[in-house]
């Protein structure tokens, strides 16, 4: 198993960390040929209207959309809205990977300034801390199943081959949503 | 907010920085400046009343930029905007903060408020960038709060120089710190002027405990990529854009050559093109009381 983490801007340096820690083979993607490469694909934290519009610009797009119809691919934050089927605050002409049916909201909870450390409950119990930065906020969740929850909110859910969060579980060095997303990335080679 | 949560904490103040790596920071004075750097695929934008190659042709005491300013950048784009304080100046960082600006940049570019003592940055909710030439003056600025760091260079003179001998002074010094042996580490803490706490920390880590980007000098995507190569997590580029022949192809190909600072191939293209640098300034020519570098302590 070899997992990517989209290496266009953001912190993709902390994923390959806890995917190291993991015991999981991680690749820096950034071209076509490192996606070729890889079994599943992350989409780390930056800012999305960057890391869309170098998808766009890097003519990257189109092979990371065909890659998230079949294959495993985990949002958080900026990942999350570029996973999106639908994204409320987004620039007009911002184009989206798609693929999660959730609506999510940029910015939802404000700007930097409101940017804050919670704790998150997984459906099994595990809770973990976790850090909201100028974070979406998943408005509905559709048919999506909801992974994690904070004040009764979804901050992270599974559809099918995909899984989208709101929060950053790499600067704090929680696991589990990484775990879970190696579950599904072995149950995918399966 | 709501209740099991909380608000700016030094990891939240660190961690927006953490999501501006591997990217470009441009310096814009209007909002169709902003929108081009947007469009480039600049990860933030620093919002000025003037650049820093205008502030030292035009002279003057140069302060923050006018909140209507900032406002009119901050309605024309999506991504964070920074925008700068004078050092020491901390009722400008208050009304920063007021105007909810995502990042404040407490820079030697604008003239300085006090010639003592930096700001207290402990005591605000936005996060800090602050300049450092060397690990000491670095660890100090983190000591009193800053959430990221950028090595100050030479601001608006387009000759990178000087941006390469800080990056190489700061990761150069953090690795001899993490060579000595702990019982170094007390003397190591005098000689750079800054905690020992810290000091041990990075000796151990190998690390700044935040983001370190390059500032001050890049002018051609080659600049940037040499600045990535060294460990840069990311640069500035001031006068570099926008005092250029070709604004809107320059920022792309600086994003790009950011991007993809190991493939000298995507640089070489990403060169093409881009018509006049910024003329420039050499470092050397500048005589010394003008040089930006040396505000700070």
């Amino acid at each position: 198993m070899r997992i990517g983490v989209l290496a266009l801007q953001g912190d993709s340096r902390e994923h390959l960390l806890l995917l190291e820690q993991l015991g999981v083979e991680g690749l820096a993607v950034r071209t076509d040929s490192d996606l070729s490469k890889v079994n599943a694909l992350i989409i780390p934290g930056g800012e999305s209207t960057t890391i869309s519009k170098l998808l766009v610009n890097f003519d990257l797009m189109p092979q990371v959309r065909d890659f998230a119809k079949s294959k495993p691919v985990l949002g958080t934050c900026a990942g999350l809205i570029l996973i999106s089927d639908e994204v409320i605050g987004a620039l007009p002409d911002q184009q989206l990977i798609t693929g999660l049916p959730v609506k999510t909201e940029r910015n939802a909870y404000g700007g930097q300034l409101n940017s804050f450390e919670a704790s998150v409950s997984f459906a099994d119990g595990t809770t973990e801390n976790v850090a909201f930065i100028r974070a979406p906020r998943i408005l509905d969740a559709g048919n999506c199943e909801i992974l994690a929850t904070h004040n009764q909110e979804p901050v992270a859910v599974k559809f099918q081959n995909l899984i989208g969060a709101s929060f950053h579980p790499e600067l704090t060095g929680a696991t589990y949503l990484h775990k879970l997303f190696i579950l599904l990335v072995e149950e995918h080679q399966s | 907010m709501t209740n099991n949560t909380t608000e700016s904490t030094p990891l939240v103040k660190s961690g927006l920085a953490e999501m501006l790596k591997g990217g470009v920071i441009m310096d814009v004075v209007n909002a169709e400046q902003a929108i081009i750097a947007q469009d480039a695929g600049a990860v933030a934008v620093m919002a000025l009343e003037r650049v820093p190659a205008d502030i030292r042709a035009q002279g003057g005491v140069a302060r923050m930029s006018d909140p209507d300013l900032l406002d009119g950048i901050r309605a024309a784009v999506s991504i964070p905007v920074m925008a700068k304080v004078r050092i020491g100046h901390f009722v400008e960082a208050q009304v920063l903060q007021s105007l909810k600006v995502d990042f404040i940049d407490e820079s030697e570019v604008l003239s300085p408020a006090d010639y003592v003592n930096h700001i207290d940055k402990w005591n605000f909710d936005i996060p800090f960038v602050c300049g450092a030439t060397n690990l000491g003056e670095a660890l100090r600025r983190i000591t009193e709060g800053a959430a990221m760091i950028r090595s100050k260079g030479e601001a608006g003179t387009g000759d990178v120089s000087e941006a390469t001998k800080h990056i190489r002074t700061i990761l150069g010094e953090i690795r001899a710190l993490s060579s000595r042996s702990d019982d170094e580490l007390f003397v190591a803490a005098k000689e750079l002027q800054a905690p020992y706490a810290l000091v041990k920390q990075v000796a151990r880590e190998g690390k700044l405990p935040v983001v370190l980007f390059v500032a001050g000098g890049v002018a051609t995507p080659a600049d940037a990529a040499m600045m990535m190569q060294m460990g840069a997590d990311g640069v500035f580029v001031g006068s570099g854009v926008f005092k250029s022949g070709n604004p809107v192809a320059r920022a792309a190909a600086i994003v790009k050559a950011t991007t993809f600072y190991n493939d000298a191939d995507v640089i070489a293209n990403a060169s093409r093109g881009l018509g006049e640098a910024m003329v420039g300034i050499n470092v050397s020519d500048l005589p010394a009381p003008h040089r930006l570098s040396e505000r700070g302590w």
